[in-house]
């Protein structure tokens, strides 16, 4: 249906911009005027009133539609039903009218929802033909007044490029709307949830056990949701992996730009961007396939117990993950130190390698520790990996060969399956997002104040 | 100031053996800074090689499948000649396994070498039966799908050597099976299923179809959405912005956002698409949506890339001769730019494509056995699909997770390599 409108709308403007091309050559033939604008933009100019209206308000009748005849059929519910019932009654009776409405009967409806359930088909029913008309008088209105517009000495063009500019601008705007809707998203059910569970609870709490609470008047905030175990867990695994990713990565980096030859240099660099482009879903399989077990029978050889979802094997594989990362970016870092500088230390006789730790480091040590802090980032918003490979209980230990879990971890477990917005379990994956949310965008903001400085000090 | 002179050093004597055991001790120093940097390399390149070797090990027999080739007769008994679709086929099955192994006799023997052909028989004959209603009454071959205990041990995954307490087949099937093998009817065959069927409980019987059909739409979406509107962004930015505080915000928040961890969206994704504007759970729609604000940053720096890379002397020649501001953009700088673009364009959607974490945040891992019809319809996707087959115990799961990461890497590789041949075949050198 909706697509079909869709349809009507591409072929309507198409027909609009048709009229208005046509209309404008007919100025020219039947009035020898001189036009203002060549005719194509006067069909633009035509097609643009008519689609874009008409698409925009389509979009926001479908956003709006199902909301607005829920709260319909809910106030025409007898009170007897409505009356003091809770936000998650109100809606399970809401999914009920829409099973029943659909046909999707399991036991038998009440009275009162089957009729509710008629009353919600009607609505649809008539909301949908609303639509397509009001759509569709939308657009021959439209079109009837651009024609009325259209002049030998209308400004069609002008009219046309501003109605662009309006779309690119709005298109930029999205980038700003995705950000504030994170930042408001998140705060708003984080809020949700520091009114279950108090601030300090959350932060300073030792011990991280979230259940549903089973019991109506169970008090959620006692004692389950303290985060700290998470946040140790999640930078046990990033430190892990940054330990495994940074000494690659930087060497790699070193013998790449100062010592490999052009032949080297081009069969490992593709290496390297493909190891970048490998999903983080396949790393978590090969961190549960072959690392994990790997891990755990050299140390079952060497007779320590290694749990089978241990921090370092999920920690390692992040460390991979992160290797193609970590040398691109330095490699970027060492390229741009001046030549002069090698040059010069060279020619004062040190040897490549101190020519390398003793001046081209130091000199590229802003944009290494900026590509390092992004990698952090990286690090601790990666999530399939630990999911896969790490642990779902939060254990506060800084021993590599146990198992932790990570505020990744958590976010998926608590919003995996059924969701209600209702319980401190599913509004706390919020808050630990939150968190999430501000710490990186504090690294990648810090990171990136690094390397530009650091650019712009040898451009 | 009097008298001490300057004090000369003494002149350094270059070939002393200090002299020399220092420089030894220096170029030792300089090979072992190379070695090391050798060996990192060696380790990254030798990590993807145990990577995709052990995929490759691992997922290689899931390509193929082990069939039987069982005589099925569809005796009108059971199968009403009017209306094929309820006959009764478990007895169809029962009768056919009889008739293979006309040695068994009791029930739980005879219900023993039914298992091993697939759980799907039932309804593969039904189907098989329905399409082709003149074989009521009569016999027919069927290659049917062994079920996965033995087809891991057609496969030689499991040990036929192993004591029997230690294996998931006892010596009684495996003399059963191994009387078909010397029957000639056990072939292996190249597993079509896994790229027709759906997800399935039962390993030989689940595919990836509704996966590719889910990751398809939800690319759809995520194109349809991030390719204009990154291209406005882009072309706005760097065309038409003036160097404002407005324009600086933008800025800082693309290059934010393409930072932000994935999961991040996905959370907006749960509270914004299917809390907020109550569009279902599970649809490509909305898996669509969200990888396309994910790609958005991306496409919006490859398109500014691909702007500035038009040399000025174009715009110029264009405002010259009397474009507007927008004729010169829409008529000559985005024509020779859009190769650059479509490049990004590829790169962008094979990342969205690889994307798991926001797809599980929400709801692309459900158990479906259909592919979806449309983007509204419940769905998984391949990343997603991966996901749930790594979390399934199954022995046979395991080949099949390795054999969709082929694919899912098959994918990708192709994609890049569209990318690579556009750029080297329309790139120009200003």
């Amino acid at each position: 249906m909706t697509g079909y409108l869709f349809l009507v709308i591409l072929a309507l403007s198409l027909a609009a911009f048709h009229v208005g091309r046509t209309t404008a050559k007919s100025f020219v033939s039947a009035q020898g005027a001189q036009l203002h604008s060549r005719p194509v933009y006067h069909g633009a100019f035509a097609a643009v009133w008519v689609g874009l209206p008409a698409s925009v308000l389509v979009v926001l009748w479908l956003l709006f539609q199902d909301t607005i005849i829920d709260h319909l059929v809910l106030a025409s519910l007898p009170a007897s039903m409505t009356e003091g019932a809770s936000a998650s009654r109100l809606s399970l009776y809401i999914s009920e009218i829409r099973n029943v409405a659909s046909g999707r009967i399991f036991t038998e409806p009440s009275p009162e929802i089957r009729t509710a359930a008629e009353r919600l088909q009607s609505w649809q029913a008539i909301a949908r033909w609303a639509m397509v008309v009001v759509t569709v008088a939308m657009m021959v209105l439209a079109l009837y007044l651009a024609r009325a517009r259209m002049a030998p000495g209308f400004r069609a063009r002008q009219s046309f490029e501003r109605t662009l500019d309006i779309v690119m601008i709005a298109s930029a705007a999205v980038a700003i709307f995705v950000t504030g809707g994170i930042i408001v998203s998140l705060t708003f059910e984080a809020m949700q949830f520091f009114r279950l569970v108090p601030l300090q609870e959350f932060f300073f709490g030792l011990n991280w056990e979230p259940q549903i609470a089973i019991r109506e008047d169970q008090v959620a905030g006692t004692g389950a949701f303290g985060a700290v175990p998470v946040f140790t867990g999640t930078l046990l695994i990033s430190a892990i992996a940054l330990l495994v990713a940074i000494p690659i990565g930087l060497l790699s980096a070193i013998y790449l730009v100062e010592f490999a030859g052009e032949c080297v240099r081009g069969i490992v660099k593709p290496v390297l961007e493909i190891l970048a482009g490998v999903p983080t879903v396949v790393y978590g399989f090969f961190a549960v396939l072959v690392v994990a077990p790997a891990i755990r029978q050299a140390g079952s050889m060497m007779g320590i117990a290694i749990s089978p979802n241990s921090a370092l094997a999920a920690g390692g594989v992040m460390g991979i993950m992160i290797i193609p990362f970590i040398s691109s970016l330095s490699d970027d870092a060492l390229r741009a130190v001046p030549q002069s500088m090698r040059d010069g230390s060279l020619a004062l006789g040190a040897t490549r390698a101190e020519t390398i730790t003793r001046v081209l480091l130091p000199a590229a040590l802003p944009g290494i520790v900026g590509g390092i802090l992004l990698a952090a980032s990286r690090a601790i918003g990666e999530t399939m990996i630990v999911v896969m490979a790490a642990g779902l209980t939060a254990t506060l230990t800084a021993n590599p060969l146990d198992s932790v879990t990570t505020v990744t971890v958590q976010i998926v477990t608590m919003l995996i399956g059924d969701t209600a917005f209702d319980n401190p379990k599913t509004l706390s994956a919020f808050a630990l997002g939150l968190v999430l949310f501000v710490v990186t965008l504090y690294l990648n903001v810090a990171a990136l104040r690094i390397v530009r400085r650091y650019r712009e000090k040898y451009e | 100031m009097s008298g001490a002179a300057p004090t000369v050093p003494e002149p350094f004597d270059w070939s002393s053996p200090q002299a020399a055991a220092r420089r030894r001790r220096r170029y030792a120093a300089d090979r072992r800074l190379r070695i090391y940097g050798l060996v990192s390399v060696l380790v990254a390149v030798g990590l993807l090689g145990i990577l995709i070797a052990s995929l490759v090990v691992g997922g290689y027999s899931a390509f193929v499948q082990t069939h039987i080739a069982v005589e099925f007769t569809a005796d009108p008994e059971n199968v009403p000649a009017g209306d094929p679709t309820s006959g009764n086929y478990r007895a169809v099955i029962t009768n056919a396994v009889q008739q293979l192994f006309p040695e068994l006799e009791s029930r739980s023997e005879l219900r023993t070498a039914g298992d091993i052909l697939s759980k799907g028989t039932a309804n593969m004959v039904r189907n098989h039966v329905v399409a082709n209603p003149e074989l009521v009454g009569r016999s027919f071959t069927l290659e049917v799908p062994a079920s996965d205990p033995f087809d891991q041990l057609n496969k030689g995954v499991i040990d036929r050597n192993l004591p029997e307490d230690r294996r998931r087949v006892s010596d009684f099937e495996i003399g059963l099976f191994e009387s078909l093998e010397a029957r000639g009817l056990v072939s292996t065959l190249f597993n079509w299923a896994l790229f027709v069927n759906s997800d399935s409980r039962f390993p030989e019987l689940a595919g990836l179809a509704g996966a590719l059909v889910g990751s398809f739409y939800a690319l759809l979406v995520c194109f349809l959405v991030s390719f204009p509107v990154g291209i406005a962004a882009a072309i706005y930015l760097e065309e038409f912005a003036p160097k404002n505080r407005w324009t600086d915000l933008v800025e800082v928040n693309i290059n934010n956002l393409a930072a932000v961890p994935s999961i991040v969206f996905g959370l907006l994704g749960l509270a914004v698409f299917i809390q907020l504007f109550g569009l279902p759970r599970s649809a490509p729609l909305v898996g669509g949506l969200v990888l396309s604000l994910m790609t958005l940053p991306t496409m919006i720096i490859v398109t500014r890339a691909a702007l500035k890379s038009i040399p000025p002397s174009v715009r110029e020649a264009a405002l010259g001769i009397g474009a507007s501001r927008h004729e010169v953009i829409l008529h000559h700088v985005l024509p020779l730019a859009l190769p650059g673009i479509l490049t990004g364009t590829i790169i962008g959607l094979a990342q969205a494509l690889g994307e798991t974490a926001p797809l599980l945040l929400i709801g692309m891992n459900a158990f479906l056995t259909t592919p979806p019809g449309g983007v509204m319809d419940p769905a998984t996707a391949l990343p997603t699909q991966i996901f749930i087959w790594a979390d399934s115990p199954e022995r046979g799961f395991v080949s099949r997770t390795s054999a969709a990461i082929l694919v899912l890497l098959g994918f990708l590789i192709v994609m890049n390599a569209i990318a690579i041949h556009l750029r080297q075949r329309f790139e120009r050198r200003w």
